[in-house]
């Protein structure tokens, strides 16, 4: 704040003077000042490569691989090359010209001999079902009978063998599948669709998956980061009031469970939660619940919630317990000298300070929630996933690397967008991680 | 109304009384503290860290509960008073001014407490700014203070609501000595003008004595003198308070004979000299501290102009302008000061040098034997 009036003084001193500083050479003032000044910027940037180059490779790339992924998509015109060039041509009215479809056949038959991993016609195939379900038998089918068809008309003669390329909608649809940038992927991440005329609208309601998860992704967060603002706040205040000694040894017991492996912490969660596990027992034990009313905990929606609740209080705790450290009792104290009640003092004099703690807390805690990923597949079951999972399920199971990196895409603009609007709201300059 | 209790009120606007304070059941910080402070005093708790007087006071503002004893404020007790229920004025070490609140703000908040109009409020954060000269700082945040600057707005919001009484927490102590000193002077008119009543912690002898009206020297808990500040420098009781108030040289020996109240004192460097007795110290065989302030004693002085006279030797000259600070060895203490002043026709001296000192009887008090 001072530097800045400072500068701001000197910049306005120059200004009345009208010409620039000149050194004792003769060199102007800021010319030398940077000549000085470079050997030790040289230097300090020196000491940053190792981190910039790790971050490029382990950071950068791979965040710009996934958001080309997301748009790129070069299976149609790597299966059927001469193809994927023609069928740009056609004005997408009635059905393709013979040539198109001689092209289409002669591609097909070539692709099948094809055994080159991803250009195999069964690539093409995938591709195109994720639009139209069922078109992968389509493809197969008439690839095996293709190589037969030697002389036209070969319309006719792929009619032949299946009428449902009698269709507008699969020659639509393979236009767009063989060009090699694509929305089609956003569109699927958003549960949206081509219609039959190529126009994109909402999928149908069972088709519903993605929005909906996310949605639900950014509710839980939401809910996991107040949980855990309202376990953290207290005990982060009993951290900073109590003598060192015992705050240390009450620090080391928030932060053990830091130190315990994600695995064994959340298997422990298992162990507890589970219907016939501890808590379970216990309720039957004491009679609030009958042995056949069991509660359901975990593998849903609930064992997600206490468990990330678990795991993700340290990052609340921490920046808390950092700001509070630094706001010395004598404020509190002064509140109270002026007449001011405990709460009275509490709400107008400690909390404001304690907001650049509250602030990093929360924007920790509700970005680590929103992408996390482990703790949601081992104890959330069915209703307790979230979009990571699902990304997690693309990258691995599906194999539609495309619709994962969308998902991802998305998931990323969306912490954005709740930086920036944090940024509106708090201050990044506020924020206090410790 | 009760004549008699406010007469008492008047007496003793503040009373301690046998006030015992331990944290940890085991050490009493402060022990039995019987204090009356008038209406419109200033006074100085003074003392060592540790000594009890930060203790005292907070016990006071209500932020820590006495052991034992009452404290009462206009002749009620407040012991289960809550602080924010006693109108006491506080000034903090390190000033607590709410970083998250304009300068105006700060000042505002004892008001909003209070409930007051918002024009109201407005004058009086007004005037109080005015008042310490910072009229035009209202808007500002401590932060964008200077030191001396957010002290004063600490005194302010301290008297922006009109308390009788004021206490402040060594308010100078984060302060360059320039400004200290401008500050005291400060705090000592405000004072003055409003008449309140402060109390004030300091471990700061110098600016204990140019700002109170009595001073409490604290020490190990209790008050070992409670005076004026000459009567301390001049008049010290024992001999911490002759120690801790100003400069102080002292030579132990031994009672050797006692007449009314003088006493002639057997030196442990050997000699023998006439003091002052002082607190029954001195019965023939008992061992004493003398104290004798640096000012007091003159280096080869005219036969039968002193009482006593002994010889030692210059260690060491400090030219300090206005005098010359002499550190002699006498009578074995080679820590003696002697502070010469810069005359005209004084004879020059010399390190190394064997003179003279003397001094006069009454300037010599014996005291309580103190550790060699």
């Amino acid at each position: 704040m001072s530097d800045a009036a400072i500068g701001m003084n000197q910049s306005a001193n120059n200004g009345t003077s009208g010409e620039p500083l000149i050194a004792a050479d003769g060199i102007p003032l800021k010319q030398k000042l940077a000549k000085t000044t470079r050997r030790m910027k040289v230097q300090a940037f020196l000491l940053t490569v190792p981190l910039v180059l790790f971050l490029i490779v382990a950071f950068v790339l791979p965040i710009g691989q996934m958001l080309y992924r997301s748009v790129h998509n070069d299976t149609g015109s790597k299966v059927m090359p001469n193809f994927a060039v023609s069928i740009q041509e056609w004005d997408g009215q009635g059905l393709p010209s013979e040539e198109i479809f001689e092209v289409f056949v002669k591609d097909m038959a070539s692709a099948k001999k094809n055994r080159e991993v991803g250009k195999t016609i069964g690539n093409l195939a995938t591709r195109v079902n994720y639009e139209i379900p069922g078109a992968r038998s389509l493809f197969t089918k008439s690839a095996r009978k293709a190589g037969k068809v030697t002389e036209g008309p070969y319309k006719e003669a792929l009619f032949a063998i299946d009428n449902r390329w009698d269709n507008p909608h699969i020659w639509l649809t393979l236009q767009r599948v063989t060009k090699d940038f694509t929305a089609a992927f956003y569109l699927a991440a958003t549960d949206r669709k081509y219609d039959e005329k190529g126009n994109m609208v909402r999928a149908d309601e069972l088709y519903q998956i993605y929005i909906p998860i996310l949605w639900k992704t950014i509710w839980l967060s939401a809910l996991i980061t107040a949980l855990c603002f309202i376990i953290a706040y207290p005990v982060a205040y009993l951290l900073s009031t109590l003598p060192l000694r015992t705050s240390n040894l009450l620090m080391i017991l928030v932060l053990l469970p830091f130190w315990t492996s994600l695995l064994v912490r959340t298997s422990a969660w298992i162990a507890m939660l589970q219907t016939e596990g501890i808590i379970n027992n216990v309720f039957v034990y004491l009679g609030f619940i009958g042995n056949e009313n069991r509660i359901q905990m975990i593998y849903n929606m609930t064992g997600t919630v206490i468990a990330m609740v678990h795991i993700l209080l340290p990052f609340m705790i921490l920046p808390l317990y950092s700001v509070m450290k630094t706001i010395p009792p004598t404020y509190m104290r002064a509140a109270r000298s002026m007449g001011a009640s405990g709460t009275y003092s509490f709400v107008k004099v400690y909390f404001p300070q304690t907001v650049p703690g509250i602030a990093a807390g929360t924007l920790l805690v509700f970005i680590l929630a929103i992408g996390y990923y482990i703790t949601p597949a081992l104890v959330g079951g069915n209703d307790g996933l979230l979009i990571s999972n699902l990304i997690a399920d693309h990258i691995k199971k599906t194999l539609n690397w495309s619709l994962g990196a969308a998902l991802g895409t998305i998931l990323l603009v969306v912490v954005l967008i709740f930086y920036w609007l944090y940024n509106k709201l708090v201050g990044v300059d506020n924020l206090k991680f410790g | 109304m009760n004549t008699a209790g406010n007469q008492r009120a008047e007496e003793a606007f503040v009373r301690f009384d046998k006030v015992q304070k331990s944290y940890d059941g085991e050490i009493l910080v402060v022990k039995d503290l019987n204090l009356d402070i008038p209406k419109g005093e200033f006074l100085t708790m003074l003392g060592p860290s540790g000594s009890g007087k930060t203790t005292s006071l907070m016990m006071l503002a209500g932020f820590e509960p006495a052991t034992h004893g009452d404290i009462y404020l206009g002749g009620e007790s407040i012991n289960n008073v809550p602080p924010n229920k006693r109108g006491i004025g506080m000034v903090f070490q390190n000033y607590a001014l709410f970083p998250h609140m304009t300068v105006a703000e700060n000042l505002a908040f004892p008001l909003k407490v209070r409930k007051m109009g918002a024009a109201e409020i407005e004058t009086k954060v007004q005037r109080a700014l005015d008042m310490v000269e910072l009229g035009a700082m209202g808007g500002r945040r401590p932060a964008q203070l200077s030191g001396g600057q957010q002290q004063r707005v600490a005194v302010a919001r301290a008297l922006v609501f009109d308390p009788s009484l004021i206490l402040m927490d060594e308010p100078l102590g984060a302060l360059d000595k320039q400004l200290r000193e401008q500050m005291q002077y400060e705090i000592k008119h405000i004072h003055e003008n409003l008449g309140v009543t402060v109390v004030y912690v300091t471990h700061d002898q110098s600016e204990a004595l140019t700002m109170s009206d009595r001073i409490a020297v604290f020490n190990d808990g209790v008050i070992q003198q409670l005076s004026t500040p000459d009567d301390l420098y001049e008049r010290p009781q024992n001999s911490f308070v002759a120690q801790f108030i100003g400069e102080n040289n002292r030579l132990h020996g031994k009672v050797s004979g006692v007449s009314g109240d003088e006493c002639k004192v057997e030196l442990d460097g050997g000699g023998e000299v006439v003091a002052k007795t002082v607190n029954n110290i001195a019965s023939v065989g008992e061992r004493t501290t003398l104290s004798l302030r640096p000012e007091r004693v003159e280096i080869e002085p005219e036969k039968g102009q002193t009482d006593n006279t002994v010889t030692g030797e210059i260690k060491e000259l400090i030219y300090l302008g206005d005098h010359i600070r002499t550190r002699m060895e006498v009578a074995g203490n080679d820590e003696f000061i002697v502070k010469v002043p810069n005359s005209a026709g004084n004879k020059p001296l010399a390190e190394g040098a064997q003179v003279k000192v003397g001094w006069k009887a009454e300037d010599c008090r014996a005291l309580d034997p103190m550790a060699v």
